[in-house]
């Protein structure tokens, strides 16, 4: 294969993980804007929702896809709990106490499932699809199918964010706390549906990582590089910006396969943190900062 | 039992420093510094390095290793120093975990996960009393050392203007402090600290692995400075202290709960350890030694509140 139909190979392959990788950087970078801090939670979250999916699929047999919206709403619960245990007493602790208590909830939260599960991995029990073969490129069925599942959830939240009146309330919140609460939005119930949102999000993404390969407690730690990375890339509580930054990192990350040996993938997310942040800090669709 | 409470009273030394260099950047300044494991690794394997492969001398090696902690710090926190603190978490965070990924994967460097050995320390490793006693003696003095700067450091106009820097950046910005200068240096301070905790680990234990930087460790200093008390350097060596004495007490648990297996033993462990640091940030952020708000010298005009 020559270099350029293996770049266009390497670019679909990032196309197809960068859809799935927008669903925890949507997550991410909605609780940044409205909560006002970075909620590393999320590891812990998607790997709860991963769990969630695996216990109903593999052990009682349901179909995946009854499962993945499953898997959403028990990560938002999970995470609606936590916020009403922790983060609701504490709204106006600095950013940086929160963003480090956040760490601990993902701590509890992977040993929790250590506690349960262990530290196995454990695969989903999905039928097995041959890859489509379209002009030379190989596309995996199931990276396509996941790759759709991502992007419908990503349509119904922005329809839900664009047009509804609650997103508007939303979005409001994000600008301006005090003012939209001024304005009689119950901004308390607005953080904890972020919170649902995205915390959902990120439990719904665990189960379509766990898809293509298998899962185990570490699951949301180890793609937690590349979720930071999508939402600094497209500017830090920037919702388009994360879609957009994941697709960035995506690509970036099979791209960097050519030159670099696949265990330093999340390098790549790694150093366009640290590019972004110097030069162009307010990221690729970020207003603020 | 006595070789037991020496070892255990040389690790509390190496948590003291990590935790003193945490109060410095975090407690002092409010930089947070979520990838100490990161620097304490990159100190610990730069002097392994230099004293198992060039043969350095032990010393020089400290010495390199506090150059590396302190290159990193300044070199991360570049990019970020402009920004909120939130940044600072992001990158530090994910700097341990590449710290981690390329301790493990460049073989030819670092053995990768089968960690260095044969470490040599300070002075002959003899069993028994004659090696672990010295070493206390040298680890209690450099904790005190770095215990003695820190407090002067606090107490000085520099540390005045850190502390200004945690309290409100604007205000000491306009107060024509060179703000971002000040954050770049105390960092690199602090990462070189943990730099030399690192390197003193692995002089002392003779061998490193990638596992001992795992992100637990970052918790656990954040939890030893959490409940020691931030913002002052007595705080944040009782904390190591006590973090040590909850860690090793935390080994009994196995006998009072049988019937679980050594994993879930170890994830029981660590779930207490994120519960105890959670409900200590939220009902004591102070600690038990909370920092003393400086006493004013001048006796304060009407209105002054």
């Amino acid at each position: 294969m020559d270099i350029l139909s293996q770049l266009v190979q390497l670019v679909i392959n990032g196309l197809l993980s960068g859809a799935v990788l927008a669903m925890p950087a949507i997550g991410f970078t909605l609780m940044f804007a409205v909560l006002g801090f970075p909620n590393f939670g999320i590891s812990g979250h998607l790997a709860v929702g991963a769990f969630a999916g695996w216990v109903l699929n593999a052990v009682y047999g349901w179909s995946i896809w009854l499962v993945i919206p499953c898997g959403f709403v028990a990560a938002g619960l999970v995470g609606v709990a936590t916020d009403a245990l922790v983060f609701r007493r504490m709204r106006t602790a600095a950013p940086i106490t929160l963003a480090i208590i956040s760490v601990a909830v993902t701590l509890f939260l992977e040993n929790a499932l250590r506690f349960g599960f262990g530290n196995t991995l454990r695969t989903y029990t999905v039928p097995l699809t041959r890859d489509w073969q379209v002009g030379g490129f190989r596309i995996g069925t199931q990276q396509v199918e996941t790759a759709a599942w991502s992007l419908c959830v990503m349509a119904v939240l922005f329809c839900v964010l664009r047009y509804t009146q609650l997103g508007r309330a939303l979005r409001a919140t994000a600008d301006n706390r005090a003012l939209a609460g001024v304005k009689g939005i119950d901004t308390q119930g607005i953080a904890r549906l972020v919170v649902f949102i995205g915390m959902g999000l990120a439990g719904a993404s665990g189960i379509l990582l766990g898809i293509d390969t298998s899962i185990d407690p570490l699951i949301g730690f180890r793609i937690m590089l590349a979720v930071f990375a999508a939402a600094v890339v497209g500017g830090l509580g920037s919702v388009p910006g994360a879609v957009l930054g994941a697709f960035v990192i995506g690509i970036a990350e099979e791209v960097s396969q050519i030159v670099l040996p696949a265990v330093y993938k999340s390098a790549v997310g790694f150093v366009l943190i640290l590019l972004f942040l110097t030069f162009r800090p307010s990221g690729l669709l970020g207003e603020r900062r | 039992m006595d070789q037991y409470l020496i070892a255990m009273g040389t690790f509390a030394c190496i948590y003291g420093l990590m935790t003193i260099s945490l109060n410095l950047s975090w407690g002092i300044t409010g930089m947070v510094n979520l990838g100490i494991a990161g620097f304490f690794g990159i100190g610990a394997y730069t002097s392994a390095l230099l004293t198992t492969g060039l043969h350095w001398p032990v010393a020089l090696g400290i010495v390199a290793a506090m150059v590396a902690g302190a290159v990193a710090g300044a070199g991360l926190t570049f990019a970020t120093l402009r920004l909120r603190d939130d940044y600072l978490a992001i990158v530090t965070l994910g700097f341990a975990e590449i710290v981690r990924l390329v301790i493990m994967n460049e073989l030819w460097l670092t053995n990768g996960s089968d960690g260095i050995s044969g470490i040599p320390a300070p002075f002959p490793r003899t069993y028994g009393y004659a090696f672990a006693l010295p070493f206390l003696g040298l680890m209690l003095m450099v904790l005190g050392v770095c215990y003695l700067l820190s407090t002067r450091l606090l107490h000085s106009p520099y540390g005045r203007v850190l502390r200004a820097i945690r309290d409100d950046n604007e205000v000491t910005a306009v107060a024509g402090k060179d703000v971002v200068r000040f954050k770049l240096k105390t960092f690199a301070l602090s990462t070189a600290i943990a730099g030399a905790a690192g390197a003193l680990y692995g002089h002392y234990t003779s061998f490193i692995a990638p596992d001992v930087f795992a992100p637990l460790l970052t918790i656990y200093i954040f939890l030893a400075l959490t409940i020691g008390g931030t913002g002052n350097a007595r705080g944040a060596v009782l904390g190591a202290f006590i973090l040590i004495a909850i860690l090793e007490s935390s080994r009994f648990f196995p006998h009072l709960m049988p019937g679980f297996s050594a994993v879930q033993h170890a994830a029981l462990r660590e779930m207490l350890v994120a519960v105890v640091f959670v409900v200590c940030l939220m009902f004591r952020p102070d600690g038990l030694l909370p920092e003393r708000r400086v006493k004013r010298t001048e006796t304060p005009r009407a209105g002054d509140a």
